[in-house]
Parts: structure tokens; C-alpha cells; sequence
């Protein structure tokens, strides 16, 4: 039987739930700040640069649509455009991975009554799954600004089946973090610290996407460990000063998944590569 | 070399190897792999399903104890016990079985009597229950010190707060439904409307209040009015959570006591323990959802991409079936060797496939795919395999070294996983190289044999002389092309019509699955058995009572009775069937025997009118609560708050317990409102004779009958209202006329062409199209600016259309047609000059007006004219007149002509006055005028008033016509504005134009080839010359007029670069306002003011090695397209060349380009090429046609192609993907426009055809005259405002096509 020890969220809003509770903080609450931090060091129109260095790029010639026109008057707007709504999937795509993933750290005493699901589902602290859809829709856009910053366009393996199985992947990540039994933390961090270089290594490997993620990884470690230190929420046993020391290990192959959306959805719609 | 690549090419070859023998022997190792799965899978027999059904064990009661808690348990003990089974249950449960009757029946009784008093005993046996005390030497022990007490239900469940106990013993019996107070009990008027007040109204699976409180499915409990048994049992359940053998002991021998069951079978010598799995919640099932929907999600991205096969669905369904055969072969392989999964299956199955993966089958799928499809099918595998072999091993090498690094993690769950992951990576190897590959193959050659079998290309308007080197090519494209997704093929001619309406797809659609059909069925189904559940005319329990009358037992019991007293019940018709449980024929081990019916006691009460219902107890009742929902006890439970979730209960044996009550307890126990109307006597018949038996179950039957007559009347009306209903809608949804042939007779024998595979026939056009005659020969070219239209035909006649109203403005005649001409004298004259041109040109030349003349080898070649040049530096031609001109090539006087050869060479200004008499008059002054001077057409042309230029086109007739001079027939026209340029054949370059024309003559027109020597501008309106060009000897292939830039391109490759000059800078909408204005325009004159000058601006001597055969420009870009298999990029402001673009393996036959920078270019190797003009590199390649490509035009997003095989092809602009294609009538196949960006007109015989380009759908076919019919459309021109012009022969239909719009909209 998998330990319910944690409470990470029982902050104010979670009092009232009292045992059934029992959700780890996983990697939204992360990326959420993580998303602070990425906006002060990126300055805003610095996404926008990047989409014109991107769009420029001619090889893209006949785009269809979505990867934007090459009449030049069209193109501002339609950047905007595409800014917008690629934020938008990527904050939906945040919040709905927040929900779930604090669901599945959910422990399974749960009663079959719709009312104590819902209660459960929205069992955290209700700005989490905001703050998780803004940090994975910075995230998102970061990743492939930094690319083109860097002038090394992502390459590898991009492809929607792809992204589908890196995100599979996190979510097993993620299931295995909650539901397995192992002998101590430390195995279990290292456990997960070892697949999430295996994610990175299998979905991305770029030293870009590694640099980023392990940013990530920190800034977020650091945030959620000054709002614990706090007393925002806390966790029901620490074990790595006052958070779970898997966390970072979370946080890092959530920034890489979000990252290869983000990549994936500034590609537009995707091109095939022709065998020549 | 080095051990890699050693080993490498090991691989390599054994990979060849293995692709060879699949696709040699398909069908043996796919079976081979089917065998193998199964034998894999077979081992999955034996575990149990997944499921949240509870388990259960048994153990015997004697001796029984808690087993110990899980720490103390000995591993080394080889018991039988299963995991769950350690520590205590969460409870022990004891069911007191009552079994109560009322005996002997009496006729006064009811049918509430039946249940009433029997449940009013309850109350009894609660007491006796609540008070047993236990005294023994320990001390006393009641029952609230081992029961299970409980506390508060859940707060959302206060409705039922009174009917089940809280804060006390869990004990439960039917009288909770009435406080456990008698009282309340005999003060119900309804017993049934109390139990069945809490009944849920929805169908439900769990357990009910009814069956919590009686403890025995209901169905069992007998407590009905309508029952037939007359024996009501129900439970009382104690949940106890210690267990108390001597405690338990004492109640049993003390309730046996009270309440004997004297043929009691039941031995109550075992404890079930009754183990629940966990419940998946909608919490657990979120996660779990979400994860299986992105596990479809990938297989369909990874799915998606498989493409250039025969059967996409069919590969994607086996490279899915590949990887979940691997698992479950894993999953059986493990199984085989002594692991016993513990993990979930459903949580990790999602990620154990996300693991294992499809990239090795889309890698593998690719790679053959990509291999050339020249080869033979079984090399082709082979040679794929090969070629990913290496990387499919360093991947695998990778999984695996991976998951092997996972198994050391030393966590169970993560090495059993990676057990699974590493078993199920191997088999899907094996999978991969057997079955997919096999599968493949098959698909390979399925699409081989579909082209083969495919209907040829129409050869015949190939020319016959083809290059050697075609076929090969042919085949080699011919394996690439039917992995279209789709082609609409269409036939013969005519088979394309309307566009289906969408309410009439939507019709078809459901007639063609049935799907009408299957949901009426579907529905009687379901109705019938809602019918046969509510069971609304008793037709269950009449079909129960005829079976069991006509079964021996009820037979033999039957006759075996004693008559009595002649009082049976009528509506009784089965004595037997009351007295024996329908379990009793089924258990012979049931001990009561028929024989004993008369039981002690019985006739007690005098008049015992009908056998009593024996109370019996038989193994079924120890068990009636495995009847129960499982998800009986957890309900329970959780109604307390208390899980089962991967506990156990344990079961305790029940205590039987059997209530015989006579007629009088019931009679007492009644409630004064029984004996009333609300609940009639179970025995309508009551004081019926026994002689009315017979008689009574006939007139039960035939009133049954009747109910059987109104549910088939009943069924039988709703069978008609809904056919009616169905009858309406077809009404509503279909028109009509479907079916009938057009009715109008010029429509010819629409009716039997094969219209589409639903007989529907097109219904009359609403677009009547214009037709425009005035041509006496087949039309060649086409040219609009929007306003005006202008053709050519083989006899060389230039008319000028309104393409507004389909007004002939203007008609130009050739040569021999002069008398069409208004202004004779300037006819003769120039008639006379371009004879006298023709001579000096050494060969008197035939009016180029027929096709022959084109190949009749004229002359000597131009370069043997180099020589004796005279000093022209430069060949002028132009300054005149007001309005927009044509620049024709005429054909020039032989030192012209040197002169332009010379001025090819050093880039100049000629200028030519080629124009009319002014022409003759003023003789070869032009040809003195300075190069690089613009023309000063001041003194030379003094008059024509500019309003002259204007024709009124209301005249509608030609008035004027001029006749250009002649010497080849005119292979393209150009007009802007209202200048029309024209490109004329020469008789020299005969040589080379048969090279251009080996596509057959309207391949070339269609590809706007000609061969004009030289230029000339024609004013469209007044059909005056403006001026004219007169150029080297190599003959003009393809024309450009783009703002005021002419470009022509020479057979020779080079390019010209001319522009024109007007001084007033006129614009050509003020030409097109021209005709408005209705001067005569008959008189060629000139005036200063708007003279037009052509000037040879550059020349590029050798843009490219063989002629150029396609020329565009747009967006400031020019881009020509040569034999030499090369495109060229220039800019048109210095003609400086910017790219020269390789890619094609053939000639270059058709370009497109268009203001937003994309070029895409066909040639006659059959590949589309689509490039950027901004690098000069080639975005994307596509093999598009067997045979040349004819024409081409993009969208925003699309790319259509048409070729020599009379295909037209929609492309994916961004992919490259094919989209789909249109088969096009033989002849028609470049014949196709692009109205807007989803509306794509194409030709065909006699008709055009409108199709939705997003959807391929076909929306609108217009037939074109009655006489049109066998004239295929061979050119379809797109004007501004909607309308379409096509040539059928000699005549041009005009058509509009708001409507057309009006539906895109």
C-alpha cells in the first residue's frame, strides 16, 4: 500500500479536507514560479523577436497558415496571433496537467460520492492550477525563444508523436512518484533523477533544453522552498530541508515536457520531412 | 575497417536477408506469427481478469481464529492462503435466514397476508437477538460487546438517518423500514409502498435499501402481492466485529431452538472470507483516463505518419496490433515463467506501450517506402530493411541498456516493470521483423498490382514520338502514384456531376451503412426487452406457469393430488408450482420430498383449502448472499464511512430460521384497511369449482392472448408510424425528380450516363453559359485582363471580347481575311509590305494559319542571315499611337532582322515601325534612330486623336479589324490593359518548334508555347497596331507582359527584356475606359501625345543551354523554365539572375509563380518542385504525374497540378502530401482554373466542372451547349469578376459563376 504521508497544500484553503487530502505537491506548483522568474528575466518583446528570426527563416517557404504568412504587413499581427494562441494551449495544457497530476498524488480513499471528488479535485490551494498554466505557458514560449536566441533550432524528434510520448512519459514520472513503494527517499530521488535525465535525454537533448530545465529545476526548488518556509503549505514529511527531495526531479522533466510543447507548437503545423 | 562496420554490414545483410524471405512467403509467416502470439498469449488464460470483483476463501468454522497479522506470517509456509488473508476482517457477519410462511393457506386470507404477519415476527427475533446474553463461566457477554458498533452515517445520507442504526449495534433487519417499532409496523396501510420508498427510479447496479434490510436479493424476499410462492424469507444481519464462538454458538442453538427448521439441510461447518478489491474512483479513473488519452493520442500522431502505401488504416492497425501483441506476449512469457503480475495491467499498460513504442515500425514503413519503386517488390523490403537495420539495432541496444539500468533500481514495482518492458521490447522485435514487415510487403504489392490494373494513361495525346528515356520513367513513378490517399476518378466523360447536396450525402451516407436499418433493430431490441423486463402483460410469469405446468414434476404432482374439496383456486391453475421452489427440480440434493408434504401441524385449522408452501432449506440458501450485488457489503460499510477497499469480511455461516405461522396469526396481525378493495384477494376466482381448471387457465390464455394481440398491434402501429415517419423525411430531404433524367432536350442522354453510384442524375444547370462564336478555326490562345478578352485560333484571327457582355469588340483577321478589315487600303498596304518582308526573307510564306505549316521546314536558319547586317545597331519598334498596343513579332525584313541580331548581342533600343501604312510611308526611318534614344514619335505620328481608340462595344459587330502581319500563326496572346501582345510563329525555327512541340500541340498551348519571331503590341479596342518588335531569328517561346515590362524568351534561351513606353503615361484603365467612348476608330492614326515605345531594355544572350519553355513573372521576380531541366530566378528591374534552381530530371514544361514569392515548377520527368525564391532552395519535391506536367497553380495552400495523364492533382502545400486527384477527361487535362481559394474549375467534354478544393467534392458541372459535346474544354481562363472562359473548339463559353460563389460562402 503506497504511503500517504504527504500534505503538501494543506495551506489555509485546505484545512477543512481533512485525511482525504493527501496530494503531494507535484509539478505545478513549480512551474508556477517557476513562470515568475522566467518573466523578470526575459524582457517581453523578446518572444516576439525571436517568432520574426523564426518566420524569416525561408525554409519554411510555402507554410501553410499557421506558420504565418510571408507578406510582410501581415506579419505583426499575426505573430500576436500565434503568441496568443500558443499561450493559450500551453496554459490549458498547464492546468489541466496540474489538475491531473495532483489527482493521481491523491491517495485512493477516496469515496465513490461526486461531491468528495470534486472536492478532491479541487482539494489544492485554488490558484495552484493558474499559477501552473502560466508558469508551463512561459515555459512553453521560453524554450523555443531560447533557440532561436541561441541560433540553434531544435531538431530533434520533432514531431507530435513525439511530444505525446515525452508527456506520457512525465505522467508516468509523475505516477511513479506517487504510487510507488520505495525503501527510502533517497532511492526514490534517485530513481526519479534518473528518469528525468532519460527524458531529457530521449526527447530533447539539447544543452539549451538541459540548461533550461535545470534553471527550472532550482528557481523552483527555491520558490517552493521559501513559500514553505513561510508557511503557505507545507509538506507532511519533508525529507530535503522542507520539501520532498524529488521535487526537483519533477519540476525539471515538467520544464522539459512543457518545453517540447512549446517547441513542438512554434514549429506550427507540422512539416514533413521529405526524404530526398 | 573496424568492428562497427563489421559488424554493420553483418546486420545490414541479415536484415536484406530476412526482408527477402517475408515478402517471398507472406502468408506462412504471418500464420507462423499468429501461432507464436497465441502460444505467447495462452498463459494469460490462467490469470484471473482484472477486475473489482470481490475473492473469496474459505475456511472451516471448527477451530477458526483471526489469521495472524501480516508480520508474524511465515513465508515458508506453503499454504493455500491467498495474500489478503491476514489480521482481522473488518467484520464478521452473521445473516439469520428467516424463512416464514402462513400454513395452512387459507381462502379467506390475502395476499397481504402472505407477508404481513411473517414480518411482523422480525420484530420478535430482533428482540430475542438483542437480548441474548451469553452466561457462561467467564462471565456474561451480550451482543453489544462484540457487535460492531458504528457511529454517525455520512452527512449526505440523512434521508435515510431513520432506517439505518447509528450509534449502536450494525443490525439490520427488515423492521428498520419501521423504526424497529411494532407500532409503526401494524400501523402501515402499505407495507410495500414503505419498502419500496426508497427504491431508486434509475436502474442501478449497487445495492439498494430493500436488499440492505432484507438482506436477500429482492426478487428472493417474497414479499409481493402478485407472488406465488406464499413464502417470504428475509435476513437479519448482526455485523460482528470480534469473533465470539461460544457467544455465536449460543444465539444459533438458540434461535434453532426457538424457531426449528425441521428439514434443514445446511450444514454450517464453513467461514467465507470475502475479500474487495480496491474501488477505482472517478479520482483514480481521471489520471488514468488522462493517460490513456495520451497514449491515443500518440499512436495517432505516430500513425498519422504513415503514408505512400496502398492501406494507411491497414498498416496503422498493424503496427498497433504489433505493439499490443508484444505486451500481451510479454505479459504471457512472464506469466509462463512462474511471475505473477502484481502491478496494475490497466495503470501501466498506457506507458509499457508508450515504452516499447511505434517508431520502429514508422522507421521501418519509411524506409521501404522511400526505396525506389522500380524494384521489385521483395527487393524493395529487403533493401529497406537494410538500410534502418542499423539504427533499428543501436535503438534497441539503447531501450534495452536502459531498462536494464531501471531493473537495478531494486524497486519491485520498477523491475517488474522493467521485466514487462524488456520482454515486451523483444517481442516486438520479433513482431516488427515477422508480421509487420510480412504485412508490408503485402501492402507493397497490393499497391503494385492496384496500378497495374489501373486504366492506362491516355497515350494519345502524347505525341507519338516520345523521347526513349519516358517510359522508364513512367515506370518509376509508376509505383509512387497510387499512394494518393484518394483519387476521384472519374470515368468517362460526363460521370461527374453535381457535388452531392449535403443533405443527400447525409441520406446516402445512412443508406449505404444501414445505418437506418441497425437502429431500428437495435431499437426493437431494446424495446422488446424493456418489454419482456417490465414484463407490462404478466407474459413472464404466464410463460413460467405454462412451463412449469408442462413439466413432469408439476405433472406427476399434479395427479399425485387429492382432489379435495373441489375448491382449488381457479386463477391457481398450478398447485404444484407453489409448493415446490422452482430450485427444487434443479437440486436433488434438497432433501424435502414431495411425499411429505403434509407437514405437522397442518390442518390445524379445519378447511386447509390449498396445499401450504412447504418451508425448505436447501444449499442455495446457504449461499443466497453471493445473489447479492457485490457491491452489497462495501455499500453497507460505506455508508458508515468504512472502506472495504482491499480488506475482507468475513461470512459467517447463516442461522436458519423458519417462522410457521397459521390463518389465524395472519388474520390477526392484518391491518383494518387490508380486507379492503386496494388489496384484492390473491384469487379473483375465488369459490370456483375445480371442473372451472380447465377452463381457467383457457381463459387466462386467451386473456393473455389479447395482451399478446395489443403488443403486436401495438408494435405493429409504431412499425407503420415510423415507416411513415421515415417516408416524410425522405420527402423532406430528397427533391423530387431524383433519378429522372434531365428533362430538357438538349440535355441530352443525361439519363443514362452512370451519374454516380446512386443513379442520381444532375438536375438542370442554373448557370447558362455565354458562347461566344466568331472563330472559324479551332481557338489557341486566351489572354484577359478582366474587361477584356482576347482569343486567337488556328486561322490566326485575334478577336477582342467584352468579357462583361461577350461582345466581339474587335476582330483581328489574319492576312486572308482582310476584307473583314475597315480600312482596306492600309490592309493592302501592310499586306504588301509583310509579302515583300517575306520575300526578303527568301521564301514567300504561307499565312501561318494552319497547324502543318508550323513544321514545314522554311528557309534557312537565322544565323546565316549574321553576316550581312547592315549598321543597325538596334532594332526598334514601337512609338505609337495612344493606346495600348500590341507588340507582335512581325516577321521583318532580313537586315532587320540582322540588325536585332546584332542588337542581341549588345543590349539596344530598336525601333521598328512595323506599323501600317505610316509604316510603308516612312520606311525604315526608325530604323535610324539611336539606340538607347527613346522613340520621338512626335513627327512621325501626328494624328490619331486618342478618342479614337475607342470602340463602342455596343456595336457588337467588328468594324475594324487590321490584320497583323502574318508569317506564322500567333501561339500567344497577352493582354494588359488594353494592349494585347502577341507571339507569332516563324517559318524558320521549324526545327526547334518541333522539339517544344513533342508534347503534342495543346500540351504546348497550354503551356503557353510559341514561337513568335518577333513582338508585336496590338491596341485590343480599335485592332490597330501599336507597334511592333521585329527580333532576331530565334523564335519566341513564351511571352510575359507585366506592367510595362514585355519579356520574351527565345527558343534559343535568351531572354529579351523590353518595355514599353506610352509618353502620356497612359494607364490602362483609362484604355479600358476607352470603348465608352465611340469614335470610329478606323483610321490608323497616331498621335503624339500617347505614343507607345517598345524598347529592348536587356538582353540576357544565354539565360539558358536549350529553349525556354516556360516563362512567369510576379512580385518583381521573373523565373524561366528551360528544356535544360533547369529554372532560372531574375529580377525584372535589370534582369540580373539570381538563382538558377536544379532539381528536375526532366524539362521544365510549366512554372508558377505568384506575388507572394512562391515558385513552384513542373517538368516532364513528372515532379513538381516547389522552391524558395528568396534562397534559391527547393522546399519540397513531389513525383506528381506519370508523364509531363502540363500546368500548375497554388493556392494559399494547396498546390494543383495537372499532367499528361490527365490527372489533376491537389497538393498539400506546406507537406507535400497529395491530397487527392481528379481523374480529367481525355484531352482536358490542363484545362483547370483557380476561382477563389477553394474553388477549382476544371474541364472536360463539353462541360466544366466546379469542386470544392478543401474536400475535393465535386460542386457543380455546367454542360456547354448541345454541340459542345464532344469537344473537350481544352483551356479554361479565370477572369476577375467570377466568370470562366473556355475554348470548345472554335467557340469560348463565358460563364458566371455567382452561384457557385454564393454556396462557397
Amino acid at each position: 500500500m503506497p504511503r500517504l504521508d504527504d500534505h503538501p497544500w494543506s495551506g489555509p484553503c485546505a484545512k477543512g479536507a481533512k485525511h482525504r487530502s493527501h496530494l503531494r505537491a507535484s509539478a505545478r506548483g513549480l512551474e508556477a514560479k517557476v513562470g515568475e522568474m522566467i518573466t523578470s528575466s526575459v524582457s517581453g518583446p523578446s518572444p516576439l523577436v525571436a517568432h520574426s528570426a523564426r518566420d524569416a527563416d525561408p525554409a519554411h517557404g510555402p507554410g501553410s497558415a499557421a506558420v504565418g504568412g510571408h507578406g510582410s504587413s501581415g506579419h505583426i499581427t499575426s505573430w500576436h496571433h500565434h503568441l496568443v494562441q500558443r499561450s493559450l494551449v500551453l496554459f490549458s495544457v498547464g492546468v489541466v496537467l496540474a489538475l491531473v497530476l495532483n489527482l493521481l498524488q491523491v491517495q485512493r480513499n477516496v469515496t465513490l460520492f461526486p461531491e468528495e471528488v470534486i472536492a478532491t479535485i479541487f482539494s489544492s490551494a485554488w490558484w495552484v492550477p493558474p499559477c501552473c498554466g502560466t508558469a508551463a505557458a512561459v515555459v512553453g514560449l521560453l524554450y523555443p525563444c531560447i533557440d532561436s536566441r541561441l541560433g540553434e533550432p531544435h531538431k530533434f524528434k520533432r514531431e507530435w508523436a513525439s511530444v505525446m510520448r515525452c508527456v506520457a512519459v512525465f505522467v508516468g514520472i509523475n505516477h511513479a512518484s506517487a504510487k510507488l513503494d520505495f525503501a527510502n527517499n533517497v532511492q526514490l530521488s534517485l530513481t526519479l533523477a534518473a528518469l528525468s535525465l532519460g527524458l531529457w535525454w530521449t526527447f530533447d537533448r539539447s544543452r539549451s533544453g538541459l540548461g533550461l530545465g535545470i534553471t527550472i529545476a532550482f528557481l523552483a526548488t527555491v520558490i517552493t522552498q521559501l513559500l514553505v518556509y513561510n508557511g503557505v503549505y507545507q509538506y507532511t514529511s519533508p525529507d530535503f530541508l522542507y520539501i520532498r527531495s524529488w521535487l526537483p526531479c519533477i519540476f525539471f522533466s515538467g520544464g522539459v515536457t512543457v518545453g517540447n510543447i512549446g517547441r513542438q507548437l512554434a514549429m506550427g503545423v507540422p512539416e514533413k520531412p521529405h526524404s530526398d | 575497417m573496424t568492428l562497427t562496420e563489421r559488424l554493420r554490414e553483418k546486420i545490414s545483410q541479415a536484415f536484406y536477408n530476412h526482408g527477402l524471405f517475408c515478402a517471398s512467403y507472406p502468408i506462412p509467416i504471418i500464420l507462423f506469427t499468429g501461432l507464436c502470439i497465441l502460444a505467447c498469449c495462452y498463459p494469460l488464460l490462467k490469470l484471473p481478469l482484472p477486475g473489482t470483483g470481490p475473492v473469496e476463501f474459505t475456511t472451516p468454522v471448527k477451530d477458526y481464529s483471526p489469521p495472524p497479522v501480516a508480520s508474524d506470517h511465515k513465508p515458508e509456509e506453503p499454504n493455500e492462503q491467498p495474500e489478503w488473508y491476514v489480521g482481522a476482517p473488518v467484520a464478521y457477519i452473521q445473516q439469520i435466514f428467516v424463512k416464514s410462511s402462513v400454513s395452512p393457506w387459507h381462502k379467506n386470507l390475502l395476499a397481504v397476508d402472505v407477508f404481513r404477519s411473517p414480518l411482523s415476527r422480525a420484530f420478535q427475533l430482533v428482540e430475542e437477538i438483542r437480548n441474548h446474553v451469553l452466561r457462561d463461566s467467564s462471565g456474561t457477554r451480550s451482543l453489544e460487546e462484540v457487535c460492531l458498533q458504528v457511529t454517525d452515517l455520512l452527512p449526505g445520507l440523512r434521508k435515510l438517518r431513520n432506517l439505518l442504526p447509528e450509534h449502536g449495534c450494525l443490525l439490520l433487519s427488515p423492521g428498520n423500514f419501521w423504526q424497529n417499532d411494532r407500532e409503526h409496523f401494524h400501523a402501515d396501510p402499505d407495507i410495500i409502498g414503505t419498502i419500496h420508498q426508497h427504491e431508486p427510479k434509475t436502474l442501478q447496479t449497487s445495492a439498494t435499501l430493500k436488499d440492505l434490510l432484507f438482506g436477500v436479493p429482492g426478487k428472493y424476499s417474497g414479499v409481493s402481492l402478485y407472488t406465488r410462492k406464499r413464502l417470504v424469507s428475509y435476513t437479519i444481519t448482526l455485523v460482528f466485529q470480534h469473533y465470539d464462538a461460544r457467544f455465536l454458538g449460543s444465539l444459533r442453538a438458540r434461535l434453532m431452538l426457538l424457531h426449528p427448521s425441521p428439514n434443514c439441510s445446511l450444514r454450517a461447518e464453513s467461514l467465507v472470507h470475502v475479500h474487495f478489491k480496491e474501488e477505482i474512483g472517478i479520482a483514480e479513473l481521471i489520471p488514468l483516463v488522462t493517460t490513456y488519452i495520451i497514449l491515443f493520442a500518440y499512436i495517432y500522431f505516430s500513425t498519422r505518419k504513415i503514408d505512400m502505401v496502398k492501406s494507411k488504416w491497414g498498416l496503422a492497425l498493424a503496427a498497433v496490433v504489433t505493439v499490443l501483441s508484444s505486451l500481451l506476449m510479454s505479459v504471457g512469457l512472464c506469466t509462463l515463467f512462474g511471475l505473477t503480475p502484481t502491478l496494475n495491467g490497466g495503470e501501466i499498460f498506457p506507458y509499457l506501450v508508450v515504452v516499447i513504442g511505434l517508431e520502429n515500425v514508422l522507421v521501418l514503413t519509411k524506409s521501404v517506402v522511400s526505396t525506389p519503386v522500380d524494384l521489385e517488390v521483395k527487393l524493395r523490403i529487403a533493401q529497406g530493411l537494410s538500410n534502418e537495420s542499423w539504427s533499428i539495432m543501436k535503438n534497441m541496444a539503447t531501450e534495452l541498456g536502459i531498462i536494464l539500468i531501471g531493473y537495478f533500481t531494486l524497486v519491485p514495482a520498477i523491475q517488474e516493470f522493467c521485466l514487462f518492458a524488456v520482454v515486451g521490447l523483444v517481442s516486438d522485435f520479433f513482431l516488427q521483423m515477422l508480421f509487420f514487415t510480412t504485412v508490408l510487403s503485402i501492402d507493397i504489392r497490393r499497391m503494385e498490382l492496384a496500378d497495374l490494373n489501373k486504366r492506362l494513361p491516355p497515350e494519345a495525346c502524347l505525341p507519338p514520338a516520345k523521347p526513349a528515356g519516358r517510359p522508364a520513367r513512367f515506370e518509376r513513378q509508376l509505383a509512387v502514384r497510387p499512394s494518393t490517399p484518394h483519387t476521384i476518378t472519374l470515368q468517362p466523360s460526363s460521370f461527374r456531376n453535381l457535388r452531392l447536396p449535403k443533405r443527400l450525402r447525409v441520406v446516402y451516407f445512412l443508406a449505404r451503412t444501414r445505418l437506418a436499418q441497425r437502429l431500428i433493430m437495435a431499437g426493437t431490441v431494446v424495446w422488446i426487452g424493456i418489454l419482456v423486463y417490465t414484463d407490462p402483460a404478466g407474459l413472464r410469469t404466464y410463460l413460467t406457469a405454462q412451463v412449469t405446468e408442462q413439466s413432469p414434476l408439476g405433472e406427476g404432482a399434479l395427479a399425485s393430488m387429492p382432489v379435495p374439496s373441489g375448491v382449488l383456486p381457479a386463477s391457481h391453475p398450478d398447485p404444484a408450482f407453489s409448493i415446490f421452489p422452482p430450485g427444487a427440480s434443479k437440486l436433488p440434493e434438497n432433501q424435502t420430498l414431495p411425499g411429505e408434504l403434509p407437514e405437522p401441524g397442518a390442518p390445524a385449522e379445519g378447511i386447509h383449502d390449498s396445499p401450504a408452501p412447504e418451508v425448505t432449506w436447501g444449499t442455495e440458501d446457504e449461499e443466497l448472499w453471493r445473489k447479492l450485488s457485490f457491491r452489497h457489503w462495501p455499500t453497507l460499510f460505506s455508508y458508515y464511512n468504512i472502506t472495504l477497499a482491499k480488506r475482507y469480511i468475513s461470512l459467517l455461516p447463516v442461522i436458519p430460521v423458519t417462522l410457521r405461522l397459521n390463518p389465524r396469526e395472519a388474520l390477526e396481525g392484518r391491518h383494518p384497511q387490508d380486507g379492503r378493495s386496494a388489496w384484492p384477494p390473491p384469487r379473483p376466482g375465488q369459490g370456483g369449482l375445480w371442473e372451472a381448471g380447465p377452463k381457467g387457465p383457457g381463459t387466462a390464455q386467451a386473456h393473455r392472448d389479447i395482451t399478446l394481440y395489443k403488443v403486436a398491434a401495438l408494435g405493429l402501429a409504431s412499425g407503420i408510424v415510423l415507416v411513415l415517419l421515415l417516408l416524410c423525411l425522405y420527402r423532406v430531404l430528397c427533391p423530387r425528380n431524383y433519378g429522372q433524367p434531365g428533362s430538357g432536350p438538349g440535355r441530352r442522354r443525361r439519363g443514362e450516363l452512370p451519374c454516380d453510384d446512386y443513379g442520381y442524375a444532375p438536375p438542370e444547370t442554373e448557370i447558362v453559359p455565354l458562347v461566344l462564336r466568331g472563330h472559324l478555326m479551332d481557338i489557341e490562345c486566351l489572354a484577359s485582363d478582366g474587361m477584356l478578352l482576347v482569343s486567337c485560333c488556328l486561322a490566326g484571327h485575334v478577336c477582342v471580347w467584352d468579357a462583361q457582355t461577350g461582345d466581339c469588340l474587335t476582330r483581328i483577321p489574319h492576312l486572308g481575311q482582310r476584307q473583314d478589315s475597315g480600312v482596306g487600303s492600309v490592309l493592302e498596304a501592310q499586306e504588301s509590305w509583310e509579302r515583300l518582308s517575306d520575300g526578303g526573307k527568301g521564301g514567300p510564306e504561307e499565312p501561318g494559319d494552319s497547324p502543318p505549316l508550323r513544321h514545314r521546314p522554311r528557309g534557312p536558319p537565322p544565323t546565316s542571315l549574321f553576316g550581312d547586317q547592315p549598321d543597325l545597331t538596334c532594332l526598334i519598334d514601337t512609338n505609337f499611337s495612344a493606346q495600348p498596343q500590341l507588340l507582335e513579332p512581325a516577321q521583318p525584313e532580313p537586315r532587320y532582322r540582322a540588325g536585332c541580331r546584332r542588337a542581341q548581342a549588345s543590349p539596344g533600343y530598336d525601333f521598328s515601325h512595323l506599323v501600317q501604312r505610316l509604316y510603308q510611308e516612312e520606311g525604315m526611318a526608325p530604323v535610324h534612330t539611336p539606340a538607347l534614344r527613346p522613340p520621338s514619335p512626335g513627327p512621325t505620328l501626328p494624328q490619331a486623336p486618342e478618342d479614337e481608340g475607342g470602340f463602342p462595344p455596343e456595336k457588337g459587330s467588328p468594324s475594324l479589324a487590321w490584320a497583323p502581319s502574318a508569317d506564322g500563326s500567333i501561339w500567344s496572346l497577352e493582354l494588359q490593359g488594353s494592349l494585347i501582345v502577341v507571339g507569332r510563329s516563324s517559318g524558320r525555327l521549324e526545327v526547334g518548334r518541333g522539339d517544344v512541340c513533342a508534347g503534342g500541340l495543346w500540351a504546348l498551348l497550354a503551356r503557353r508555347c510559341s514561337q513568335p519571331l518577333g513582338l508585336q503590341v496590338w491596341d485590343a479596342i480599335e485592332g490597330t497596331l501599336r507597334c511592333s518588335s521585329e527580333e532576331v531569328s530565334s523564335g519566341i517561346t513564351a511571352l510575359v507582359f507585366l506592367d510595362k515590362r514585355i519579356v520574351a524568351a527565345r527558343l534559343n534561351g535568351s531572354l529579351d527584356f523590353f518595355s514599353l513606353e506610352t509618353h502620356t503615361a497612359l494607364s490602362p484603365l483609362q484604355f479600358r475606359g476607352a470603348p465608352g467612348r465611340g469614335s470610329s476608330p478606323t483610321s490608323p492614326m497616331y498621335s503624339s501625345s500617347d505614343a507607345v515605345a517598345c524598347h529592348l531594355t536587356h538582353t540576357v544572350p544565354c539565360a539558358h543551354q536549350k529553349p525556354i519553355t516556360a516563362l512567369k513573372a510576379a512580385a518583381g521576380r521573373l523565373v524561366t523554365g528551360s528544356q535544360d531541366h533547369t529554372l532560372r530566378v531574375y529580377r525584372l528591374e535589370d534582369s540580373c539572375c539570381l538563382f538558377t534552381l536544379q532539381g528536375h530530371s526532366g524539362a521544365i514544361t510549366t512554372v508558377y509563380i505568384d506575388q507572394t514569392m512562391v515558385l513552384a515548377s513542373g517538368g516532364q520527368d513528372g515532379a513538381i518542385c516547389l522552391w524558395d525564391v528568396l534562397t534559391g532552395s527547393r522546399v519540397s519535391h513531389m513525383f506528381a504525374h506519370r508523364g509531363d506536367v502540363t500546368s500548375l497553380t497554388c493556392t494559399t495552400s494547396c498546390v494543383i497540378s495537372s499532367g499528361l495523364d490527365d490527372l489533376i492533382s491537389i497538393w498539400d502545400r506546406s507537406t507535400g502530401i497529395r491530397l487527392y486527384s481528379i481523374q480529367q477527361d481525355l484531352g482536358c487535362g490542363a484545362s483547370l482554373g483557380v476561382i477563389s481559394d477553394n474553388l477549382l474549375v476544371t474541364g472536360g467534354q463539353g462541360c466544366v466542372s466546379f469542386w470544392d478544393l478543401n474536400y475535393g467534392d465535386l460542386l457543380q458541372t455546367v454542360y456547354l451547349g448541345k454541340n459542345s459535346e464532344a469537344q473537350p474544354a481544352r483551356q479554361i481562363l479565370v477572369l476577375d469578376n467570377a466568370a470562366i472562359v473556355c475554348n470548345f473548339g472554335s467557340e469560348l463559353s463565358l460563364v458566371y459563376v455567382p452561384s457557385v460563389l454564393e454556396k462557397l460562402d
